[in-house]
């Protein structure tokens, strides 16, 4: 069976994460054989996700640790008998 | 190493918690926007979990068990602000229909040292914290904090089946909206002219 690029795209997950069935995942791979817009639309995809989850993205305000665990260590004494 | 800080080991209990510092804040901060807020949140999240160490009963990851109560901590400081604009906790239908990619006829990687760049970063925290609620975390919990769907489910107290139709939204609005920004910061090929 072929697929066309709007059934690719609901696919597009599950592929990059390696949960398609074989036969789904056969008909993806084909059509990216030859669609160059989805192919692009793919590696645009994975390629975003690696950059998200990049620990730069996100970073801790300076001194967050210090401040988080000198207030665990106030608790921690209160707490003591 | 819980048991021996039940047993009164307390001061092991920041050694417990090291790895999980930068996940509980940046949840936070994708929740709430504002990072003192979502450092306020973070440190919340540690005392309850300090405070309640005693009914962690094993079933789920400790990491897991902090999402939730981080994610409780989020929530309930979203309902409390009583600001004009306030995110709606309502979770909209999931049936919205396609989210359909940006179409492009080539991309050309952008490598991980562009993240070195302040605009590039920013970008990418936008697009994140730009998405509809029920999309963000679910997107930060895989995507970012590399939790298994199962974990994700289970922390967010929804389906399977749920988790991943929203990943799939997620990841697809990030590409839609980042894709042709990106595009534009890509670093520029070097044309060598010869004289």
């Amino acid at each position: 069976m072929v697929i066309d690029c709007k059934h690719v795209w609901e696919h597009i997950s599950g592929y990059l994460d390696a949960t398609l069935p074989p036969d789904v995942l056969e008909q993806v791979q084909k059509h990216l054989e030859h669609c160059e817009i989805c192919s692009a639309i793919l590696d645009s995809t994975r390629n975003i996700l690696i950059l998200t989850a990049d620990e730069r993205v996100f970073e801790l305000p300076l001194g967050f640790s210090e401040r988080l665990h000198a207030r665990l260590d106030e608790e921690i004494r209160d707490l003591a008998p | 190493m819980i048991a021996k800080i039940l047993a009164g080991d307390s001061q092991l209990f920041h050694q417990l918690i090291r790895p999980y510092e930068r996940r509980v804040y940046v949840m936070a901060l994708s929740f709430l926007h504002n990072e003192a807020d979502a450092e306020d949140t973070a440190q919340e999240t540690f005392l309850k979990a300090f405070r309640n160490l005693s009914s962690f009963r094993g079933e789920a990851k400790f990491g897991t068990w902090l999402v939730s109560i981080t994610l409780n901590e989020a929530r309930s400081r979203i309902r409390r602000r009583n600001t004009i604009k306030e995110e709606s906790l309502d979770e909209p239908p999931d049936d919205q229909g396609h989210t359909s990619p940006y179409l492009l006829r080539d991309w050309r990687e952008i490598p991980s040292e562009a993240l070195e760049r302040k605009e590039v970063r920013l970008l990418l925290q936008q697009a994140i914290t730009g998405l509809p609620l029920i999309y963000r975390e679910v997107f930060q919990l895989r995507d970012i904090d590399q939790l298994s769907v199962n974990e994700a489910a289970a922390a967010l107290g929804i389906s399977i089946a749920a988790v991943k139709v929203r990943l799939h939204r997620a990841r697809m609005m990030l590409q839609k909206k980042l894709a042709p920004e990106l595009k534009q910061v890509a670093p520029k090929r070097r044309w060598w002219a010869w004289s």
